[in-house]
């Protein structure tokens, strides 16, 4: 009797966190400066993702220092000079699916949503709302999405000098694949 | 009844532990598993006149010009120096991350040089930590500039220097370099002199604002003596750093003419207290050879 005490407890102490969230460590963000001098791209692909299927909460974090460049000294501009990664280590996202619908996403079809929460860059806190497709594929959950950043919204100066090399808009591009926690 | 009590507290205390919550702490668990490489420790790949731990990434190459003015207690004459001037240009190139090879040429002394840069430790935290940074530099120098003096030959135009670097990034400011450095000429020029010398080499940086750093290098040197009637003096620099966009501009004061290692641990005549200083600047320019 007490041992099906114990293994019942056991058992909702971790279903009760488990089954309802997804989880990645492998998420991907990218984004893409156009300018007329020349274009940047950076890629993360260690990001920290949650999605919680049955709030519809969805969180990210990404390490600014795991953006890489195609160029070693634009990354160092970029760690050194305009996110000052050493002083912000990190980039969050907090949000929540609008009008969240379980059945929908568990469908199996494409689920189209919108996301609305806070971006926090460099200390600053932005709302941020997106359109976000969803689709579970098994035993997974793919996210994608497309989202515009600026970075005087972040106090991110960028000199005179290479004002025409840094974009005023960046394009941030967020896939992730979700699996169960 | 007490084991299930155990069993339950064991629950309660450590479920929220065992896996993480949001993004944001799983994040951290993930980074805990890495170690952060420290990057920038210096602006460029020169303290200011002698080497610095930092180097050209894989596919990267260099340019860098040098040049010193003459000195400035040369008078109106000279315009304070400014009607002289001394260069030295190298290409420098990294077919690695950890490895750099430079080849240069000064016009002091008609000089060419080339050295070999390698970095044994990166100073990182995180799962693996290193408090320092160590690179090893080996380089040769070779004048070509003709002379009279009897029984002279080529290898006696060689001098080699083997040098370590040893650095670390305190903060996001603050770096401070420590460099045993030795030198070894095949010719000198009076029988008093040394063909070993050895120094050690003080350098740091302090950043000013994000693009800008205030820094200072200093050597000692075991041995000053020089030819006939001439003492050497210890390499005493200071100087900024000012980067823009791709290029970093390095200006300084310095008592050191020759713009290499060798020659500016033995040949440094400027002094300071009578105004033996040249204004100077190196400037870096990086170019990306690989796609």
């Amino acid at each position: 009797m007490r041992y099906i005490l114990i293994f019942t407890l056991l058992l909702i102490s971790f279903l009760g966190q488990a089954q309802d969230k997804y989880f990645t460590k492998s998420g991907f963000i990218s984004f893409f400066s156009h300018s007329p001098m020349e274009d940047i791209t950076a890629v993360n692909k260690q990001v920290a993702a949650f999605l919680d299927i049955e709030t519809g909460e969805i969180t990210f974090a990404a390490l600014i220092k795991s953006f890489t460049f195609e160029k070693a000294l634009m990354q160092e501009h970029f760690n050194e000079n305009y996110m000052e990664s050493d002083n912000y280590p990190k980039a969050t996202f907090k949000g929540k699916i609008l009008d969240y619908d379980k059945a929908a996403l568990l469908s199996g079809q494409p689920y189209k949503v919108k996301v609305e929460g806070k971006l926090l860059i460099r200390g600053i806190e932005k709302d941020l709302t997106t359109d976000v497709e969803l689709i579970k594929e098994g035993n997974f959950i793919k996210g994608e999405t497309l989202f515009i950043a600026k970075p005087s919204d972040f106090d991110i100066k960028i000199p005179a000098l290479v004002k025409d090399n840094i974009a005023k808009e960046i394009e941030v591009t967020v896939k992730t694949k979700f699996e169960p926690y | 009844m007490r084991t299930l009590y155990i069993y339950l507290l064991t629950i309660i205390v450590f479920t929220p532990f065992a896996l993480a919550q949001d993004a944001d702490a799983l994040l951290d668990e993930m980074m805990s598993e890495q170690s952060d490489i420290t990057s920038a420790t210096f602006k460029a790949s020169r303290v200011i006149l002698g080497h610095s731990i930092e180097q050209a990434k894989k596919g990267e190459m260099e340019f860098r010009i040098s040049h010193r003015f003459g000195q400035l207690n040369g008078g109106g004459y000279e315009l304070w120096g400014l009607d002289q001037a001394w260069i030295h240009f190298s290409l420098e190139y990294s077919p690695i991350d950890r490895l750099t090879f430079g080849l240069g040429r000064s016009n002091y002394q008609k000089t060419f040089d080339g050295y070999a840069k390698y970095a044994i430790l990166q100073q990182q935290s995180g799962r693996r930590t290193i408090p320092i940074s160590l690179s090893v530099v080996g380089s040769a120098e070779y004048k070509t500039i003709k002379n009279d003096i009897p029984d002279f030959n080529n290898s006696h135009r060689l001098a080699y220097v083997a040098q370590a670097l040893v650095a670390r990034k305190f903060n996001d400011n603050l770096s401070l370099q420590l460099s045993p450095t030795f030198v070894h000429r095949n010719y000198v020029e009076s029988s008093e002199m040394a063909n070993d010398v050895y120094a050690v080499g003080f350098g740091g940086r302090y950043k000013l604002s994000k693009r800008i750093s205030l820094n200072a290098e200093f050597f000692w040197v075991n041995d000053l003596t020089g030819p006939e009637g001439v003492t050497n003096q210890y390499p005493l620099s200071l100087g900024f750093d000012l980067e823009t966009g791709g290029h970093v501009f390095q200006i300084m004061l310095t008592n050191s003419l020759p713009m290499r290692e060798a020659a500016f641990l033995t040949e440094t005549r400027g002094k300071w207290s009578d105004g033996g200083i040249h204004l100077g600047f190196n400037i870096s320019r990086m170019f990306s050879l690989h796609n």
